[in-house]
């Protein structure tokens, strides 16, 4: 099916200031894959995302999600199919309430009330938030605010995730709980992170990016083993995959 | 600095309280935005030296505070953090309007000072009622309430992005200055350089923030449209609130009711 398909070809992206973010990217992504793009800060990452939803528009290179060329015409439905997850949780919710910053995407899809309310708790009980519903977003703390912005995006039903950062900032249970809730999802995933430990739980695919580059992309087991790439692109083996430094302090190195 | 961060935080709290539902928060939000420009035009419209013939809204905007359930203090607060504001306005009035209008025994009071006090008055009370319409219906109802009485979409759209944007701009502010004050020593006076690099920076980062959080309401489908959960609905008992409100808000604009009372008890003509 050629649904949900995620496709990138030769993007190019350089800022006003002559920053030359994404240089000449090609990656295709299939229906139910979970991918993760890391790399170094400044590596492109983000820059990338943002084309992924139609927030920039390509000035080089084409982007495709689904059945659509990203276009002027067509981001409306793009970004319909395409949740997005902000790095800043602050930044997602900005409604009074955290009933209503839910209900703000159904509200704009012209949803009917009834479906509103029935979209906005069933994305709340999917993230186990339901009990905040009547609190203000911006006194919750950063584990709950995380799984209310998600909830913000899965009331929108979007088939494809994308996730810039999703465990930043969050204490190790946090972390732990986002990543069992996003385990559980079936939409196409693409995260951007530096959590390579969660990638190790979440995606069977990475793409290394650096300098707007792509340096590998392939499966995540066999990426994580490169080390002279790891390095390279300024990451390191996930902690999992390190040697225990406690019991063998030499083989560290 | 500590105070000016919580009072400034306490403004989404307006906003919390538009939550409750009490007789007030019922009422559908284009009457209570008429009720409350003809109170506003009611105490502007009074003659400079009036005080007396004011008070008697002061009565109305606490009848409604009560039945709204806003708690005085807190809207009392408010009021006084924008005073300043009322005060810069009213202040030369003392100097300039020496004329005298009343003498208390060796006390005299010019018009200068009545008026000053009747700027205030008039201020806390217009202040008050925005504050009560806030408090009681929403910002973003009343945009809408405000977009279904005729007002162009896109003034709509200005307030509430304006209003978003307070609240970054204040929390951008805030940490600037914190991060400013941890670095600045024995008290010495901050170069006015500084204060321009930190105005200009203040504003390149809230616009990145302000764009973000467009960003985050294009991703979810705002198209410029305000969309609210309830529906409006004029009822028989909304316009029979509106009728009365009128009546009794043109009633204490064109009689001197506390004069009236004075005379009454008193028996002096």
């Amino acid at each position: 099916m050629s649904h949900h398909i995620v496709e990138v070809q030769n993007l190019s992206y350089t800022y006003a200031d002559g920053t030359k973010a994404v240089d000449g990217i090609s990656f295709l992504i299939h229906h139910g894959e979970s991918v993760a793009v890391v790399g170094a800060n400044g590596a492109g990452k983000s820059t990338l995302l943002l084309h992924l939803n139609g927030y920039l528009t390509p000035q080089k290179g084409k982007v495709r999600i689904g059945d659509f060329p990203l276009t002027k015409k067509t981001i409306k439905d793009i970004r319909k199919t395409v949740g997005m997850v902000f790095q800043n949780s602050d930044d997602q919710l900005f409604m009074p309430t955290v009933y209503d910053d839910v209900a703000f995407g159904p509200l704009n899809l012209g949803l009917p009330a009834e479906e509103v309310e029935q979209r906005v708790l069933e994305a709340l009980s999917r993230t186990n938030s339901e009990h905040l519903k009547d609190r203000p977003p911006y006194k919750l703390s950063g584990g709950e605010k995380r799984a209310v912005a998600i909830a913000t995006v899965l009331a929108m039903s979007p088939d494809i995730l994308v996730m810039d950062e999703p465990t930043s900032n969050l204490d190790p249970r946090a972390r732990r709980s986002l990543i069992d809730l996003l385990s559980g999802f079936h939409h196409t995933k693409i995260i951007a992170t530096h959590d390579l430990d969660m990638v190790l739980d979440l995606c069977e695919r990475t793409i290394v990016i650096l300098d707007g580059k792509i340096m590998a992309d392939g499966p995540t087991l066999e990426i994580f083993q490169n080390t002279d790439l790891l390095v390279t692109c300024h990451l390191e083996k996930p902690l999992r995959m390190q040697p225990c430094p406690v019991l063998k302090p030499k083989v560290l190195k | 600095m500590a105070k000016i961060d919580t009072a400034f935080f306490d403004l989404s709290k307006l906003e919390e309280m538009a939550n409750n539902d009490t007789v007030i928060h019922r009422i559908d939000p284009r009457i209570k935005v008429l009720v409350a420009s003809m109170f506003v035009i009611c105490v502007v419209s009074f003659h400079k030296y009036t005080i007396s013939a004011i008070l008697p809204f002061g009565l109305f905007l606490i009848i409604v505070m009560g039945l709204a359930e806003i708690p005085a203090f807190f809207l009392l607060k408010k009021i006084v953090l924008v005073s300043p504001f009322a005060i810069m306005v009213g202040i030369f009035n003392p100097l300039f309007d020496q004329q005298p209008i009343m003498v208390l025994g060796a006390i005299t009071i010019t018009g200068g000072w009545v008026s000053f006090v009747s700027i205030l008055l008039r201020f806390g009370l217009c202040v008050g009622a925005v504050l009560v319409l806030i408090a009681s219906t929403g910002f973003n109802t009343i945009c809408l309430a405000m977009v279904k009485l005729g007002m162009p979409k896109i003034f709509a759209v200005q307030l509430l992005m304006l209003y978003r944007y307070i609240f970054v701009l204040i929390e951008e502010g805030l940490r600037m200055y914190q991060a400013m004050t941890l670095r600045t020593f024995h008290g010495r006076a901050i170069a006015m350089k500084t204060y321009m690099h930190l105005a200009g920076q203040l504003l390149l980062r809230t616009l990145d923030r302000a764009q973000r959080i467009h960003l985050a309401m294009l991703c979810r489908g705002f198209d410029g449209n305000i969309r609210i959960r309830q529906s409006l609905r004029m009822a028989r008992l909304d316009i029979f609130f509106l009728a009365a409100c009128f009546a009794i808000l043109l009633l204490m604009r064109c009689y001197n009711i506390p004069a009236m009372f004075g005379r009454l008890i008193t028996g002096i003509t």
